[in-house]
């Protein structure tokens, strides 16, 4: 009997350990940039392609920023949770448009000229806008990419949340399901707020 | 001399094919430096789309995107380290595949030892039990007795049978 005990129980510790491991998502890595400063950037903004946004301009804020595209699937999902939110304007939600033409597989980039590129990023991301309604304060483009390497962007879509002091609180990789938005987000606002 | 002169001739031809060699490798040179120490740091780093290839051999979206800012790293004249540095900052410890030894990582590095020792341990007790059992109690004069009229008595069946 106790031959057979203690092979038994380190079997179902593993088994149990295996099982743990399962529900853990891999694509969950802790970004190292919660609680520092929220990198500094001038991009321009999508509706006034003449005038940029910086981070610095939130100060004092709390506020959202929203890594999009409308070629990220996962965006479409989110999107009606963020048009609500946007509704009930409960926090500043900053859109950062990434990639949006080179993050595209379909388009040969190395044909493009960058002023094409750029007409072509505000065509997409503001026509997308239009069909699917436009829950952002306002839209930063980052055409390729580099402002989305300084925020450790590497799955679309992403969001922080940033406080007054242009510190980032949460990075939440993935699509914002209402779960997400009321159980972990909009506790942390509250506390942010106060 | 015959022998000299075919000697001569397949030196010459081969210095003149090293030339060649050469004179195309030239202008590649500092460039391959850089994509050398390119791939070097590259196959440190994961690749965070497709997390199980390393950033040199990942042809993923992202991965291009930071082979080329590795690039324009390298040749502002940055350190290894500083790269490294750069890319931990953005994308956290796990980028690399080999993780810094601190209190968080310190299961995951002495991890394996620690279960070498355990299995150690382990067989070395199982060891000693087992000898143990073995040298135990020499049989009593009681016992000698009674195994040996066991012998006895299979021994007489064997002779019936």
């Amino acid at each position: 009997m106790n031959r057979f005990l203690w092979p038994l129980i380190g079997f179902i510790a593993l088994l149990a350990l295996l099982a743990v491991g399962l529900t853990l998502n891999p694509r969950d890595v802790p970004s190292p940039l919660v609680d520092k400063p929220a990198p500094s950037f001038s991009l321009p903004q999508l509706q006034a392609p003449a005038q940029t946004f910086s981070p610095k301009d939130m100060h004092g804020k709390v506020w959202l920023l929203n890594v999009w595209a409308s070629w990220c699937v996962s965006c479409r999902q989110e999107h009606p949770v963020l048009v609500e939110l946007a509704k009930q304007q409960v926090v500043p939600l900053i859109g950062l448009n990434y990639k949006e033409v080179r993050g595209d597989g379909g388009i040969d980039i190395d044909k493009l000229s960058p002023e094409r590129e750029k007409q072509m990023v505000l065509e997409r991301a503001g026509e997308w806008l239009r069909q699917h309604g436009d829950p952002y304060t306002l839209s930063a483009i980052d055409i390729d990419g580099r402002v989305g390497i300084d925020y450790g962007v590497y799955g679309v879509p992403e969001t922080y949340v940033i406080d007054k002091n242009g510190i980032i609180r949460l990075k939440h990789t993935g699509p914002i399901t209402p779960d997400v938005f009321s159980g972990k987000i909009l506790p942390l606002l509250a506390t942010l707020s106060k | 001399m015959r022998h000299w002169l075919t000697t001569l001739w397949l030196l010459l031809i081969v210095a003149g094919v090293h030339n060649l060699r050469a004179g195309e490798a030239m202008p590649l040179a500092s460039d391959e430096v850089t994509e050398k120490r390119l791939v070097a740091i590259a196959s440190e780093l994961r690749c965070l789309v497709c997390q199980n290839e390393s950033l040199a051999g990942s042809g993923a979206e992202l991965a291009n995107d930071l082979r080329r800012e590795i690039r324009a790293l390298i040749k502002e004249g940055k350190s290894d380290a500083e790269i490294m540095e750069f890319m931990v900052s953005r994308y956290g410890d796990f980028v690399r595949y080999r993780p810094p030894l601190k209190g968080s990582t310190l299961l995951l590095w002495f991890g394996p030892g620690l279960f070498l020792v355990g299995g150690l341990v382990a067989l070395f007790l199982y060891l000693r039990r087992r000898q143990r059992a073995m040298n135990d109690s020499p049989l009593t004069a009681e016992e000698e007795r009674e195994a040996s009229a066991l012998l006895q008595e299979q021994d007489s069946r064997r002779g019936q049978s």
